[in-house]
């Protein structure tokens, strides 16, 4: 395993191994060049700058963390500050193509509300998100009987921001419920690389550390 | 203190525009000055152009030593070579507005239509903000400007930068309003209601016709002034720099204390403020600008929807907006933030910590400087500026 203590270290505030370099390439590759991209919870803006940099992207940022805010603007990047749960409710309709919300799904207090005003707001919406149904999420829970603690997931039950975790089988369900049709996906270990299982979703759903997918209206 | 002399008379560089303009009130200036200043060059395209506006109680002198006071620009931690607002790339504007007493036209200019002349005084005709950025639009052409690539201001300042970007959308590139709001509440109203009737109790005040006798309402516009500052400092401000101390404690705790004799730090750094402030504005354009703030209603001015102001806009923005500022709230500048949104608008938002109060945005705030100097440099980029 990767970093444990590199994750350990890191005190987000309220999302898991915030760590945008991740899977930031992952998420890049599922955007097109010159168009307008929302990323909600941007953290240190890494993405944005890089879809501005590399694409010529429109890239704009919201993020909750006032510290990674002040970063953002002081590094030229157009980010505000605000709270996914709230704000994404005064955007106009499609005014993105994209609109990105990288491993916050899980930290957010409404994830189903969230992917709504995502799609509303945005033409696709990219969501990454760490997933619970990894084995060693599922061999820790039932070996020792307790909330497992990984890499990924590496803070107590009682002090985690991740209050809605999920695996990849439930985002799919929901996205069937609320009648997003997937156009990509694929699982990622922790370090970002493409798993080969990525076409199966059931060994996705075992294997893959995170997930990031790609979802319009149907 | 109540025999101070009118304001000195001082040329400030301005220009005049004689065909003048017809304000929102109605009434038509026969011929418009404005004073101003600028720091650095333009460049030969005419692209590197900040425009600064100043707050209630500001004027054009941002970055040097002031003519009348002697002391530094109000904003020369900001503006000059090397810092945020750097001279070296930019070229920076300052007006006076319109209604000030620094040199635009304004309750101290003279009557065009009284003769022998007199200054306007309480007769000068209301004034909005909207006004004051059509006086500047009309500097800005003077200068062969087509597009800002800022404009920048805090408090009134910001309201200014608020109505630029809603008035002339391309004509303002990025637009950054610092410690403001789209209107004025009702507390920032009360406040100032408070400073103009201690004007107005000024029997020096004379109904605004103080000329005549060659003195100045000092006393009520010294109490303005002190009530004003105490909305631009917080709290935890007062009690860092004052705390409840004595500037004359008795030396032996047994010594009976006076009513009045014995003067907390608290009070005499008011009474300095406001003492001092008497020597550098006057009476009656505090009463005209302070009530132009009161006027100012963004939201209301576009049907009730802020967002409609900007509809359409690509003027990169970025709010500001300070903890402990409790006359501009940061509930304020998010609920611009929100309304940018609504009209899909590129916008920033950032709050700093600071302790200082409304006054943060004119003081030693490196986070807030730090930023700003990025927010630019990043807007340098977009905008084709080397």
């Amino acid at each position: 395993m990767r970093g444990w203590d590199e994750m350990n270290n890191e005190a987000p505030v309220r999302f898991v191994a915030k760590n945008m370099r991740v899977d930031l390439h992952l998420i890049g590759d599922m955007i097109a060049p010159g168009t307008r991209v929302l990323d909600i919870g941007s953290g240190d803006g890494a993405l944005i700058e890089h879809l501005y940099r590399t694409k010529g992207c429109d890239a704009r940022g919201i993020e909750i963390d006032m510290a990674e805010v002040t970063r953002s603007v002081t590094h030229g990047l157009a980010v505000m500050h605000g709270d996914a749960d709230v704000d994404l409710a005064h955007y106009p309709d499609a005014a993105f193509d994209y609109v990105v919300l990288s491993r916050t799904l899980q930290a957010v207090e409404r994830p189903a509300e969230v992917l709504r005003q995502m799609l509303r707001i945005g033409a696709r919406a990219v969501v990454s998100f760490p997933n619970f149904g990894h084995w060693l999420v599922r061999w820790q829970l039932l070996r020792r009987g307790r909330m497992p603690v990984t890499p990924t997931w590496n803070r107590s039950w009682h002090e985690t921001p991740n209050i809605h975790p999920c695996t990849i089988h439930d985002f799919f369900d929901l996205c069937a419920q609320e009648g997003y049709a997937v156009e990509q996906w694929l699982a990622a270990d922790e370090a970002g690389r493409r798993a080969p299982w990525r076409r199966y979703p059931r060994l996705a759903n075992l294997f893959g550390e995170q997930a990031v997918v790609l979802l319009r209206r149907a | 203190m109540d025999e101070i002399d009118t304001l000195a008379h001082i040329d400030h560089s301005h220009v005049t525009f004689p065909q003048g303009m017809v304000l929102d009130c109605g009434t038509a200036l026969t011929a418009v000055d404005v004073a101003f200043r600028t720091y650095g060059t333009l460049n030969a395209a005419r692209t590197n152009a900040v425009l600064v506006c100043h707050a209630l109680t500001g004027d054009q002198y941002v970055a040097e030593t002031h003519p009348v006071t002697g002391k530094p620009g109000w904003w020369d931690a900001v503006v000059g070579p090397g810092l945020p607002i750097d001279t070296d790339r930019y070229f920076v504007i300052c007006a006076n507005v319109l209604g000030g007493c620094m040199g635009s036209t304004g309750p101290r200019s003279p009557r065009p239509d009284v003769a022998p002349a007199v200054p306007w005084g309480t007769d000068f005709p209301p004034v909005t903000i909207r006004d004051m950025v059509r006086a500047q639009k009309m500097l800005i052409d003077h200068l062969g400007i087509a597009r800002l690539f800022a404009v920048i201001g805090g408090s009134m300042g910001g309201m200014q930068v608020l109505q630029w970007a809603a008035d002339f959308p391309d004509a303002v590139f990025a637009a950054i309003p610092v410690a403001t709001a789209a209107y004025h509440s009702a507390q920032n109203i009360a406040f100032h209601e408070v400073g103009r009737q201690a004007i107005f109790a000024d029997p020096d005040w004379l109904g605004g016709r103080y000329w005549e006798t060659g003195k100045i309402p000092a006393r009520g516009l010294a109490v303005a002034r002190m009530c004003a500052h105490i909305t631009y400092l917080s709290e935890q401000a007062l009690t860092r720099k004052f705390g409840r101390r004595l500037q004359n404690a008795p030396k032996d705790p047994g010594e009976a204390i006076s009513l009045f004799g014995d003067m907390f730090e608290v009070e005499s750094y008011l009474r300095h403020q406001g003492s001092t402030f008497v020597h550098r504005f006057d009476a009656n354009s505090y009463l005209t600008i302070t009530r132009a703030m009161d006027f100012f209603d963004m939201t209301t001015d576009h049907g009730g929807d802020l967002a409609a102001a900007f509809k359409g806009t690509r003027t990169r923005f970025c709010l500001v907006s300070f903890t402990s500022d409790w006359l501009f709230p940061t509930s304020e500048s998010r609920s611009i933030a929100r309304a940018l949104n609504r009209a899909a608008a590129n916008v920033s938002f950032v709050e700093i910590p600071s302790d200082k109060g409304h006054d943060a945005f004119l003081l030693d705030e490196p986070d807030f400087h730090r930023m700003l100097a990025g927010f630019l440099r990043g807007c340098a980029e977009h905008a084709g500026l080397g």
